[in-house]
Protein backbone atom coordinates (compact mmCIF):
# COMPACT_ATOMS: atom_id res chain seq x y z
CA UNK A 1 0.00 0.00 0.00
CA UNK A 2 1.47 3.36 -0.90
CA UNK A 3 1.24 5.55 2.16
CA UNK A 4 -0.30 8.89 1.27
CA UNK A 5 1.56 12.04 2.22
CA UNK A 6 0.02 13.71 5.24
CA UNK A 7 -0.67 17.34 5.96
CA UNK A 8 -0.03 17.77 9.59
CA UNK A 9 1.04 20.78 11.56
CA UNK A 10 3.00 18.69 14.07
CA UNK A 11 6.70 19.24 14.45
CA UNK A 12 8.32 18.01 11.26
CA UNK A 13 10.91 15.81 12.98
CA UNK A 14 8.35 13.97 15.11
CA UNK A 15 6.26 13.44 12.02
CA UNK A 16 9.17 12.05 10.05
CA UNK A 17 9.98 9.68 12.91
CA UNK A 18 6.42 8.39 13.02
CA UNK A 19 6.34 8.13 9.24
CA UNK A 20 9.54 6.11 9.23
CA UNK A 21 8.21 3.93 12.01
CA UNK A 22 5.00 3.33 10.07
CA UNK A 23 6.91 2.48 6.89
CA UNK A 24 9.09 0.02 8.79
CA UNK A 25 6.10 -1.51 10.56
CA UNK A 26 4.30 -1.79 7.26
CA UNK A 27 7.20 -3.74 5.75
CA UNK A 28 7.60 -5.99 8.77
CA UNK A 29 4.08 -6.55 9.99
CA UNK A 30 1.50 -5.75 7.32
CA UNK A 31 1.27 -9.40 6.22
CA UNK A 32 0.89 -10.58 9.84
CA UNK A 33 -1.83 -8.04 10.46
CA UNK A 34 -3.55 -8.97 7.21
CA UNK A 35 -3.44 -12.70 8.01
CA UNK A 36 -4.99 -12.10 11.43
CA UNK A 37 -7.64 -9.76 10.02
CA UNK A 38 -8.74 -12.45 7.54
CA UNK A 39 -9.31 -14.80 10.46
CA UNK A 40 -11.18 -12.20 12.48
CA UNK A 41 -13.26 -10.89 9.59
CA UNK A 42 -13.65 -14.06 7.54
CA UNK A 43 -13.13 -12.45 4.15
CA UNK A 44 -10.04 -11.53 2.10
CA UNK A 45 -11.43 -8.34 0.61
CA UNK A 46 -12.92 -7.03 3.86
CA UNK A 47 -9.58 -7.77 5.56
CA UNK A 48 -7.62 -5.91 2.89
CA UNK A 49 -9.79 -2.85 3.25
CA UNK A 50 -9.44 -3.07 7.03
CA UNK A 51 -5.65 -3.27 6.70
CA UNK A 52 -5.59 -0.09 4.63
CA UNK A 53 -7.92 1.67 7.05
CA UNK A 54 -5.74 0.66 9.99
CA UNK A 55 -2.59 2.10 8.39
CA UNK A 56 -4.48 5.21 7.40
CA UNK A 57 -5.52 5.65 11.03
CA UNK A 58 -1.91 5.08 12.13
CA UNK A 59 -0.78 7.87 9.80
CA UNK A 60 -3.27 10.20 11.41
CA UNK A 61 -2.77 9.26 15.03
CA UNK A 62 0.81 8.11 15.56
CA UNK A 63 2.53 11.39 14.64
CA UNK A 64 0.26 13.07 17.19
CA UNK A 65 0.02 10.44 19.96
CA UNK A 66 3.24 8.50 19.42
CA UNK A 67 3.74 4.94 18.21
CA UNK A 68 1.81 2.50 20.43
CA UNK A 69 3.72 -0.01 22.50
CA UNK A 70 2.44 -2.97 20.52
CA UNK A 71 1.87 -1.58 17.02
CA UNK A 72 0.78 -4.91 15.54
CA UNK A 73 -1.95 -5.42 18.12
CA UNK A 74 -3.02 -1.79 17.67
CA UNK A 75 -3.28 -2.27 13.89
CA UNK A 76 -5.27 -5.49 14.24
CA UNK A 77 -7.81 -4.08 16.64
CA UNK A 78 -8.09 -0.78 14.74
CA UNK A 79 -8.56 -2.62 11.45
CA UNK A 80 -11.14 -4.91 12.97
CA UNK A 81 -13.00 -2.00 14.56
CA UNK A 82 -13.04 -0.04 11.29
CA UNK A 83 -14.30 -3.06 9.37
CA UNK A 84 -17.10 -3.74 11.83
CA UNK A 85 -18.01 -0.08 11.81
CA UNK A 86 -18.12 -0.01 8.03
CA UNK A 87 -20.10 -3.23 7.75
CA UNK A 88 -22.64 -2.09 10.35
CA UNK A 89 -23.09 1.22 8.55
CA UNK A 90 -23.72 -0.63 5.30
CA UNK A 91 -25.96 -3.13 7.08
CA UNK A 92 -28.48 -0.37 7.75
CA UNK A 93 -29.33 -0.57 4.09
CA UNK A 94 -28.64 -4.22 3.45
CA UNK A 95 -28.50 -7.16 5.86
CA UNK A 96 -25.02 -8.61 6.42
CA UNK A 97 -24.22 -12.02 4.99
CA UNK A 98 -24.67 -14.59 7.71
CA UNK A 99 -21.08 -15.83 7.80
CA UNK A 100 -19.66 -12.32 8.21
CA UNK A 101 -22.12 -11.69 11.03
CA UNK A 102 -20.86 -14.89 12.68
CA UNK A 103 -17.28 -13.69 12.50
CA UNK A 104 -18.13 -10.29 13.90
CA UNK A 105 -19.97 -11.85 16.80
CA UNK A 106 -16.94 -13.99 17.69
CA UNK A 107 -14.92 -12.59 20.57
CA UNK A 108 -11.64 -11.04 19.59
CA UNK A 109 -8.87 -13.09 21.12
CA UNK A 110 -5.52 -11.69 22.14
CA UNK A 111 -4.38 -10.32 18.79
CA UNK A 112 -0.73 -10.84 19.63
CA UNK A 113 -1.04 -14.19 21.34
CA UNK A 114 0.29 -17.53 20.23
CA UNK A 115 -2.44 -18.18 17.71
CA UNK A 116 -1.30 -15.21 15.66
CA UNK A 117 1.80 -16.92 14.26
CA UNK A 118 -0.57 -19.58 12.97
CA UNK A 119 -2.47 -16.95 11.01
CA UNK A 120 0.34 -16.67 8.48
CA UNK A 121 0.35 -20.43 8.15
CA UNK A 122 -3.45 -20.42 7.73
CA UNK A 123 -3.02 -17.85 4.99
CA UNK A 124 -0.39 -19.94 3.18
CA UNK A 125 -2.48 -23.09 3.33
CA UNK A 126 -5.59 -21.28 2.14
CA UNK A 127 -3.81 -19.65 -0.81
CA UNK A 128 -2.24 -23.00 -1.77
CA UNK A 129 -5.44 -24.99 -1.34
CA UNK A 130 -5.48 -27.83 -3.91
CA UNK A 131 -9.12 -27.00 -4.76
CA UNK A 132 -7.76 -23.87 -6.50
CA UNK A 133 -6.15 -24.09 -9.95
CA UNK A 134 -2.31 -24.17 -9.73
CA UNK A 135 -1.79 -20.81 -11.47
CA UNK A 136 -4.31 -19.22 -9.11
CA UNK A 137 -2.48 -20.72 -6.10
CA UNK A 138 0.73 -19.09 -7.29
CA UNK A 139 -0.89 -15.72 -7.97
CA UNK A 140 -2.80 -15.68 -4.70
CA UNK A 141 0.26 -16.66 -2.65
CA UNK A 142 2.39 -13.90 -4.18
CA UNK A 143 -0.38 -11.36 -3.73
CA UNK A 144 -1.65 -12.22 -0.25
CA UNK A 145 1.30 -13.87 1.50
CA UNK A 146 4.16 -11.92 -0.10
CA UNK A 147 2.23 -8.71 -0.62
CA UNK A 148 3.23 -8.21 -4.27
CA UNK A 149 0.89 -6.13 -6.38
CA UNK A 150 -1.15 -7.65 -9.18
CA UNK A 151 0.92 -5.67 -11.69
CA UNK A 152 4.20 -6.99 -10.28
CA UNK A 153 2.99 -10.58 -10.48
CA UNK A 154 1.64 -10.09 -13.99
CA UNK A 155 4.97 -8.66 -15.15
CA UNK A 156 6.95 -11.51 -13.56
CA UNK A 157 4.79 -14.13 -15.27
CA UNK A 158 4.48 -12.25 -18.58
CA UNK A 159 0.71 -12.24 -18.17
CA UNK A 160 -1.65 -9.36 -18.80
CA UNK A 161 -2.57 -7.67 -15.51
CA UNK A 162 -6.36 -7.96 -16.09
CA UNK A 163 -5.99 -11.72 -16.70
CA UNK A 164 -4.08 -12.08 -13.48
CA UNK A 165 -6.52 -9.91 -11.54
CA UNK A 166 -9.36 -12.05 -12.88
CA UNK A 167 -7.56 -15.20 -11.73
CA UNK A 168 -7.25 -13.78 -8.21
CA UNK A 169 -10.89 -12.65 -8.11
CA UNK A 170 -12.07 -16.12 -9.17
CA UNK A 171 -9.87 -17.81 -6.60
CA UNK A 172 -11.22 -15.60 -3.82
CA UNK A 173 -14.77 -16.32 -5.00
CA UNK A 174 -14.07 -20.05 -4.84
CA UNK A 175 -12.66 -19.73 -1.32
CA UNK A 176 -15.91 -18.04 -0.31
CA UNK A 177 -18.39 -20.13 -2.30
CA UNK A 178 -17.00 -23.61 -1.73
CA UNK A 179 -16.18 -22.54 1.85
CA UNK A 180 -12.48 -23.26 1.87
CA UNK A 181 -11.69 -22.84 5.57
CA UNK A 182 -9.01 -20.58 6.98
CA UNK A 183 -7.13 -23.20 8.90
CA UNK A 184 -3.96 -25.19 9.26
CA UNK A 185 -4.83 -28.69 8.03
CA UNK A 186 -5.24 -31.52 10.49
CA UNK A 187 -2.60 -34.24 10.75
CA UNK A 188 -4.20 -36.67 8.25
CA UNK A 189 -4.55 -33.91 5.62
CA UNK A 190 -1.14 -32.40 6.26
CA UNK A 191 1.13 -34.42 3.90
CA UNK A 192 -1.02 -33.72 0.84
CA UNK A 193 -1.48 -30.07 1.77
CA UNK A 194 2.20 -29.44 2.53
CA UNK A 195 3.03 -30.93 -0.85
CA UNK A 196 0.73 -28.41 -2.46
CA UNK A 197 2.41 -25.50 -0.63
CA UNK A 198 5.88 -26.75 -1.55
CA UNK A 199 4.83 -27.10 -5.19
CA UNK A 200 3.67 -23.47 -5.27
CA UNK A 201 6.89 -22.20 -3.68
CA UNK A 202 9.05 -24.22 -6.07
CA UNK A 203 7.01 -23.02 -9.05
CA UNK A 204 7.66 -19.43 -8.00
CA UNK A 205 11.35 -20.19 -7.54
CA UNK A 206 11.66 -21.89 -10.92
CA UNK A 207 9.87 -19.07 -12.66
CA UNK A 208 12.56 -16.82 -11.20
CA UNK A 209 15.43 -19.23 -11.71
CA UNK A 210 14.74 -20.05 -15.32
CA UNK A 211 11.96 -18.00 -16.80
CA UNK A 212 9.90 -20.37 -18.94
CA UNK A 213 10.13 -18.00 -21.89
CA UNK A 214 11.46 -14.60 -22.79
CA UNK A 215 14.83 -12.93 -22.72
CA UNK A 216 15.84 -12.87 -19.12
CA UNK A 217 17.39 -16.07 -17.82
CA UNK A 218 16.68 -15.22 -14.22
CA UNK A 219 14.12 -13.10 -12.51
CA UNK A 220 15.89 -12.63 -9.25
CA UNK A 221 12.96 -11.07 -7.45
CA UNK A 222 10.79 -14.18 -7.86
CA UNK A 223 13.58 -16.49 -6.66
CA UNK A 224 14.05 -14.19 -3.70
CA UNK A 225 10.33 -14.27 -2.89
CA UNK A 226 10.35 -18.07 -3.11
CA UNK A 227 13.30 -18.32 -0.72
CA UNK A 228 11.57 -15.92 1.67
CA UNK A 229 8.45 -18.09 1.48
CA UNK A 230 10.57 -21.20 2.05
CA UNK A 231 12.13 -19.64 5.15
CA UNK A 232 8.73 -18.61 6.46
CA UNK A 233 7.40 -22.13 6.02
CA UNK A 234 10.45 -23.67 7.73
CA UNK A 235 10.02 -21.23 10.62
CA UNK A 236 6.32 -22.01 11.00
CA UNK A 237 6.25 -25.70 10.08
CA UNK A 238 9.66 -27.40 9.97
CA UNK A 239 8.60 -30.49 8.00
CA UNK A 240 11.56 -32.38 6.47
CA UNK A 241 10.51 -31.64 2.90
CA UNK A 242 10.10 -27.94 3.72
CA UNK A 243 13.73 -27.99 4.90
CA UNK A 244 14.66 -29.93 1.76
CA UNK A 245 12.99 -27.44 -0.55
CA UNK A 246 14.59 -24.43 1.16
CA UNK A 247 17.96 -26.20 0.91
CA UNK A 248 17.40 -26.94 -2.77
CA UNK A 249 16.52 -23.33 -3.53
CA UNK A 250 19.48 -21.95 -1.58
CA UNK A 251 21.93 -24.34 -3.26
CA UNK A 252 20.62 -23.53 -6.73
CA UNK A 253 20.58 -19.82 -5.94
CA UNK A 254 24.19 -20.04 -4.66
CA UNK A 255 25.29 -20.41 -8.29
CA UNK A 256 23.35 -17.35 -9.42
CA UNK A 257 26.38 -15.12 -10.12
CA UNK A 258 28.26 -17.87 -11.93
CA UNK A 259 25.45 -19.16 -14.09
CA UNK A 260 25.51 -16.62 -16.87
CA UNK A 261 28.11 -14.39 -18.47
CA UNK A 262 27.99 -10.60 -18.52
CA UNK A 263 26.36 -10.91 -21.95
CA UNK A 264 23.62 -13.09 -20.46
CA UNK A 265 24.96 -16.32 -21.97
CA UNK A 266 24.45 -19.60 -20.20
CA UNK A 267 27.49 -21.09 -18.44
CA UNK A 268 27.33 -24.82 -17.75
CA UNK A 269 27.99 -26.11 -14.24
CA UNK A 270 31.30 -27.64 -15.29
CA UNK A 271 32.52 -24.33 -16.75
CA UNK A 272 31.38 -22.07 -13.92
CA UNK A 273 33.81 -20.00 -11.87
CA UNK A 274 33.25 -21.67 -8.51
CA UNK A 275 34.74 -18.76 -6.59
CA UNK A 276 31.57 -16.87 -7.55
CA UNK A 277 29.35 -19.36 -5.74
CA UNK A 278 27.72 -17.95 -2.63
CA UNK A 279 29.38 -19.73 0.31
CA UNK A 280 26.75 -18.58 2.81
CA UNK A 281 23.90 -20.05 0.76
CA UNK A 282 25.86 -23.28 0.35
CA UNK A 283 26.58 -23.61 4.07
CA UNK A 284 22.97 -22.90 5.00
CA UNK A 285 21.63 -25.24 2.30
CA UNK A 286 23.98 -28.09 3.23
CA UNK A 287 23.04 -27.81 6.91
CA UNK A 288 19.35 -27.97 6.00
CA UNK A 289 19.93 -31.07 3.85
CA UNK A 290 21.61 -32.75 6.81
CA UNK A 291 18.69 -31.92 9.08
CA UNK A 292 16.15 -33.20 6.55
CA UNK A 293 18.06 -36.44 5.90
CA UNK A 294 18.34 -37.14 9.63
CA UNK A 295 14.55 -37.01 9.94
CA UNK A 296 14.30 -40.13 7.75
CA UNK A 297 11.00 -38.74 6.45
CA UNK A 298 12.57 -36.92 3.52
CA UNK A 299 11.35 -36.92 -0.05
CA UNK A 300 12.34 -35.73 -3.49
CA UNK A 301 13.14 -32.10 -2.60
CA UNK A 302 15.63 -33.23 0.02
CA UNK A 303 17.25 -35.69 -2.39
CA UNK A 304 17.53 -33.09 -5.15
CA UNK A 305 19.08 -30.76 -2.58
CA UNK A 306 21.49 -33.53 -1.57
CA UNK A 307 22.62 -33.79 -5.20
CA UNK A 308 23.06 -30.03 -5.41
CA UNK A 309 25.09 -30.19 -2.17
CA UNK A 310 27.48 -32.76 -3.70
CA UNK A 311 28.13 -30.33 -6.57
CA UNK A 312 28.49 -27.43 -4.15
CA UNK A 313 31.17 -29.25 -2.18
CA UNK A 314 33.32 -30.13 -5.21
CA UNK A 315 36.23 -27.69 -5.44
CA UNK A 316 36.48 -28.28 -9.19
CA UNK A 317 34.17 -29.90 -11.74
CA UNK A 318 36.53 -32.87 -12.09
CA UNK A 319 36.49 -33.41 -8.30
CA UNK A 320 32.71 -34.03 -8.35
CA UNK A 321 31.72 -37.25 -6.60
CA UNK A 322 29.63 -38.69 -9.46
CA UNK A 323 29.34 -42.10 -7.80
CA UNK A 324 27.58 -40.45 -4.84
CA UNK A 325 25.32 -38.52 -7.21
CA UNK A 326 24.30 -41.71 -9.05
CA UNK A 327 23.45 -43.34 -5.69
CA UNK A 328 21.18 -40.41 -4.76
CA UNK A 329 19.50 -40.53 -8.19
CA UNK A 330 18.82 -44.24 -7.63
CA UNK A 331 16.99 -43.43 -4.36
CA UNK A 332 15.17 -40.56 -6.03
CA UNK A 333 13.99 -42.83 -8.85
CA UNK A 334 12.69 -45.34 -6.33
CA UNK A 335 10.52 -42.84 -4.47
CA UNK A 336 9.54 -40.76 -7.50
CA UNK A 337 10.03 -42.47 -10.86
CA UNK A 338 10.15 -39.97 -13.73
CA UNK A 339 11.81 -39.92 -17.16
CA UNK A 340 13.44 -36.54 -16.40
CA UNK A 341 15.11 -37.98 -13.28
CA UNK A 342 16.18 -40.99 -15.37
CA UNK A 343 17.75 -38.62 -17.88
CA UNK A 344 19.67 -36.79 -15.17
CA UNK A 345 20.83 -40.09 -13.73
CA UNK A 346 22.03 -41.13 -17.20
CA UNK A 347 24.15 -37.97 -17.42
CA UNK A 348 25.62 -38.74 -13.97
CA UNK A 349 26.38 -42.30 -15.09
CA UNK A 350 28.16 -40.87 -18.15
CA UNK A 351 30.32 -38.78 -15.84
CA UNK A 352 31.09 -41.80 -13.65
CA UNK A 353 31.54 -44.51 -16.30
CA UNK A 354 32.19 -42.60 -19.52
CA UNK A 355 30.00 -41.14 -22.31
CA UNK A 356 29.26 -44.48 -23.95
CA UNK A 357 27.50 -45.86 -20.85
CA UNK A 358 25.49 -42.66 -20.56
CA UNK A 359 24.53 -42.62 -24.23
CA UNK A 360 23.08 -46.14 -24.04
CA UNK A 361 20.82 -45.02 -21.20
CA UNK A 362 19.81 -41.75 -22.90
CA UNK A 363 18.96 -43.59 -26.13
CA UNK A 364 16.85 -46.11 -24.22
CA UNK A 365 14.92 -43.25 -22.58
CA UNK A 366 14.46 -41.39 -25.89
CA UNK A 367 13.28 -44.60 -27.56
CA UNK A 368 10.31 -44.68 -25.19
CA UNK A 369 9.17 -41.38 -26.68
CA UNK A 370 8.07 -39.59 -23.47
CA UNK A 371 10.95 -37.10 -23.62
CA UNK A 372 10.97 -36.61 -27.36
CA UNK A 373 9.74 -33.03 -27.00
CA UNK A 374 12.14 -32.17 -24.17
CA UNK A 375 15.06 -30.10 -25.45
CA UNK A 376 17.40 -31.12 -22.63
CA UNK A 377 17.09 -34.81 -23.58
CA UNK A 378 18.34 -34.02 -27.08
CA UNK A 379 21.08 -31.69 -25.89
CA UNK A 380 22.24 -34.40 -23.44
CA UNK A 381 22.42 -36.88 -26.32
CA UNK A 382 24.23 -34.29 -28.44
CA UNK A 383 26.79 -33.64 -25.72
CA UNK A 384 27.55 -37.34 -25.25
CA UNK A 385 27.91 -37.89 -29.03
CA UNK A 386 30.19 -34.84 -29.21
CA UNK A 387 32.41 -36.29 -26.50
CA UNK A 388 32.54 -39.60 -28.37
CA UNK A 389 33.55 -37.80 -31.57
CA UNK A 390 30.30 -38.77 -33.31
CA UNK A 391 29.97 -35.31 -34.86
CA UNK A 392 27.15 -35.92 -37.36
CA UNK A 393 24.89 -37.40 -34.68
CA UNK A 394 25.86 -34.64 -32.26
CA UNK A 395 24.92 -31.97 -34.80
CA UNK A 396 21.55 -33.57 -35.52
CA UNK A 397 20.73 -33.78 -31.82
CA UNK A 398 21.80 -30.16 -31.14
CA UNK A 399 19.58 -29.05 -34.03
CA UNK A 400 16.64 -30.95 -32.60
CA UNK A 401 17.28 -29.41 -29.17
CA UNK A 402 17.53 -25.97 -30.78
CA UNK A 403 14.10 -26.25 -32.39
CA UNK A 404 12.58 -27.25 -29.03
CA UNK A 405 14.32 -24.73 -26.74
CA UNK A 406 12.33 -21.64 -25.79
CA UNK A 407 14.73 -19.51 -23.77
CA UNK A 408 17.03 -17.23 -25.69
CA UNK A 409 20.20 -17.90 -23.66
CA UNK A 410 19.66 -21.63 -24.18
CA UNK A 411 19.17 -21.13 -27.92
CA UNK A 412 22.36 -19.07 -28.09
CA UNK A 413 24.23 -21.79 -26.20
CA UNK A 414 23.02 -24.44 -28.66
CA UNK A 415 23.95 -22.21 -31.60
CA UNK A 416 27.49 -21.89 -30.20
CA UNK A 417 27.79 -25.66 -29.86
CA UNK A 418 26.53 -26.14 -33.41
CA UNK A 419 29.03 -23.68 -34.85
CA UNK A 420 31.85 -25.34 -32.88
CA UNK A 421 30.88 -28.57 -34.64
CA UNK A 422 31.01 -26.81 -38.00
CA UNK A 423 27.39 -25.92 -38.66
CA UNK B 1 -22.93 -26.36 4.22
CA UNK B 2 -24.16 -29.09 1.88
CA UNK B 3 -21.83 -30.81 -0.58
CA UNK B 4 -22.68 -33.32 -3.29
CA UNK B 5 -20.09 -36.04 -3.73
CA UNK B 6 -20.36 -37.53 -7.23
CA UNK B 7 -18.76 -40.93 -7.52
CA UNK B 8 -17.01 -41.72 -10.78
CA UNK B 9 -15.53 -45.13 -11.40
CA UNK B 10 -14.12 -47.12 -14.26
CA UNK B 11 -16.20 -50.08 -13.15
CA UNK B 12 -19.69 -50.01 -11.68
CA UNK B 13 -21.09 -52.80 -9.49
CA UNK B 14 -22.69 -54.61 -12.44
CA UNK B 15 -19.29 -54.94 -14.14
CA UNK B 16 -17.53 -56.43 -11.14
CA UNK B 17 -17.12 -60.09 -10.26
CA UNK B 18 -19.72 -61.31 -7.76
CA UNK B 19 -17.13 -61.54 -4.98
CA UNK B 20 -15.71 -58.07 -5.68
CA UNK B 21 -19.20 -56.53 -5.81
CA UNK B 22 -20.15 -58.27 -2.56
CA UNK B 23 -17.11 -56.80 -0.82
CA UNK B 24 -17.75 -53.38 -2.31
CA UNK B 25 -21.36 -53.40 -1.06
CA UNK B 26 -20.09 -54.23 2.40
CA UNK B 27 -17.62 -51.33 2.31
CA UNK B 28 -20.43 -48.98 1.28
CA UNK B 29 -22.69 -50.31 4.04
CA UNK B 30 -19.98 -49.62 6.61
CA UNK B 31 -19.11 -46.15 5.28
CA UNK B 32 -22.77 -45.13 5.03
CA UNK B 33 -23.41 -46.36 8.57
CA UNK B 34 -20.44 -44.32 9.78
CA UNK B 35 -21.53 -41.05 8.24
CA UNK B 36 -25.11 -41.57 9.40
CA UNK B 37 -23.74 -41.76 12.92
CA UNK B 38 -21.37 -38.80 12.53
CA UNK B 39 -24.20 -36.62 11.22
CA UNK B 40 -22.67 -35.93 7.79
CA UNK B 41 -25.26 -38.01 5.93
CA UNK B 42 -28.11 -36.26 4.11
CA UNK B 43 -28.83 -38.69 1.28
CA UNK B 44 -27.32 -41.04 -1.24
CA UNK B 45 -28.15 -43.31 -4.14
CA UNK B 46 -26.48 -45.76 -6.45
CA UNK B 47 -27.25 -45.42 -10.15
CA UNK B 48 -27.73 -48.16 -12.71
CA UNK B 49 -24.91 -48.46 -15.29
CA UNK B 50 -24.46 -45.68 -17.90
CA UNK B 51 -25.74 -48.03 -20.61
CA UNK B 52 -29.21 -47.57 -19.11
CA UNK B 53 -29.04 -43.80 -19.56
CA UNK B 54 -30.86 -41.66 -22.05
CA UNK B 55 -30.07 -37.99 -22.58
CA UNK B 56 -32.90 -35.56 -23.22
CA UNK B 57 -32.73 -32.17 -24.91
CA UNK B 58 -35.49 -29.85 -26.00
CA UNK B 59 -34.69 -27.77 -29.07
CA UNK B 60 -37.24 -25.55 -30.79
CA UNK B 61 -39.91 -27.10 -28.62
CA UNK B 62 -39.05 -30.59 -29.82
CA UNK B 63 -37.80 -33.36 -27.58
CA UNK B 64 -34.58 -34.93 -28.80
CA UNK B 65 -33.32 -38.04 -27.05
CA UNK B 66 -29.94 -39.71 -27.50
CA UNK B 67 -28.77 -42.92 -25.93
CA UNK B 68 -26.16 -42.95 -23.24
CA UNK B 69 -24.89 -40.39 -20.72
CA UNK B 70 -24.22 -36.77 -21.73
CA UNK B 71 -20.48 -37.13 -21.42
CA UNK B 72 -18.66 -40.06 -22.97
CA UNK B 73 -15.69 -40.68 -20.72
CA UNK B 74 -13.80 -43.67 -19.51
CA UNK B 75 -15.05 -42.98 -16.01
CA UNK B 76 -18.73 -43.38 -15.30
CA UNK B 77 -21.02 -41.63 -12.88
CA UNK B 78 -22.05 -44.38 -10.50
CA UNK B 79 -23.77 -42.77 -7.54
CA UNK B 80 -23.74 -39.89 -5.11
CA UNK B 81 -23.75 -38.84 -1.50
CA UNK B 82 -25.28 -35.61 -0.30
CA UNK B 83 -23.47 -34.61 2.87
CA UNK B 84 -23.47 -31.86 5.45
CA UNK B 85 -20.00 -30.56 6.31
CA UNK B 86 -18.60 -27.56 8.16
CA UNK B 87 -16.39 -26.56 5.23
CA UNK B 88 -14.63 -27.88 2.14
CA UNK B 89 -11.82 -29.50 4.13
CA UNK B 90 -14.30 -31.55 6.14
CA UNK B 91 -16.17 -32.46 2.93
CA UNK B 92 -12.88 -33.62 1.37
CA UNK B 93 -12.19 -35.74 4.45
CA UNK B 94 -15.61 -37.42 4.18
CA UNK B 95 -15.33 -37.86 0.40
CA UNK B 96 -11.91 -39.48 0.77
CA UNK B 97 -13.57 -42.24 2.81
CA UNK B 98 -16.09 -43.15 0.08
CA UNK B 99 -15.02 -46.65 -1.06
CA UNK B 100 -15.24 -45.61 -4.73
CA UNK B 101 -12.54 -42.96 -4.17
CA UNK B 102 -9.97 -45.76 -3.94
CA UNK B 103 -10.79 -47.06 -7.46
CA UNK B 104 -12.22 -44.10 -9.32
CA UNK B 105 -12.65 -40.55 -8.11
CA UNK B 106 -15.16 -38.38 -6.30
CA UNK B 107 -16.11 -34.89 -7.40
CA UNK B 108 -17.05 -32.68 -4.46
CA UNK B 109 -19.44 -29.81 -5.28
CA UNK B 110 -20.91 -27.30 -2.89
CA UNK B 111 -24.69 -27.11 -3.13
CA UNK B 112 -26.01 -23.65 -4.00
CA UNK B 113 -27.98 -22.35 -1.07
CA UNK B 114 -28.40 -18.72 -1.99
CA UNK B 115 -31.74 -17.06 -1.41
CA UNK B 116 -32.85 -17.11 -5.04
CA UNK B 117 -32.17 -20.82 -5.34
CA UNK B 118 -33.94 -21.54 -2.08
CA UNK B 119 -36.97 -19.56 -3.25
CA UNK B 120 -36.96 -21.04 -6.76
CA UNK B 121 -36.81 -24.59 -5.45
CA UNK B 122 -39.52 -23.97 -2.88
CA UNK B 123 -37.34 -24.80 0.14
CA UNK B 124 -38.66 -21.71 1.90
CA UNK B 125 -42.21 -23.02 1.95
Amino acid sequence: MPIAPQNNDQAVSGMTDAREAIDAIYCMHSRHVFATLIRLLGDFDVAEEALHDAFRAALEQWPRDGVPENPRAWLVSTGRFKAIDGLRRRARFQPLPEDIEEHLAAEEDDPDGEGVEDDRLRLIFTCCHPALPPDAQVALTLREVCGLTTEEIARAFLTAAPTLAQRIVRAKAKIRDARIPYQVPSAPELPDRVESVLRVIYLVFNEGYSASSGESLTRASLSGEAIRLGRLLVELLPEPEALGLLALMLLQESRHAARSSAEGDLILLEDQDRSLWNAEHIAEGAALVERALLSRRFGSYTLQAAIAAVHAHAATASATDWAEIVVIYDILLRIEPSPVVELNRAVAVAMRDGPEAGLDLVDAILARGELDGYHLAHSARADLCRRLGRTTEARAAYKRAYTLARQEPECRFLERRLSELGG
Amino acid sequence: MKYLCLICAEKVMEQMSAAAAEQHYEEYAEFTGDIRESGHFLGCNRLQPPATAVTVRVRNGKIATTDGPFAETKEQFGGYYLIEARDLNEAIQVASRIPGARMGCVEVRPVAEDERTIRALGFDR
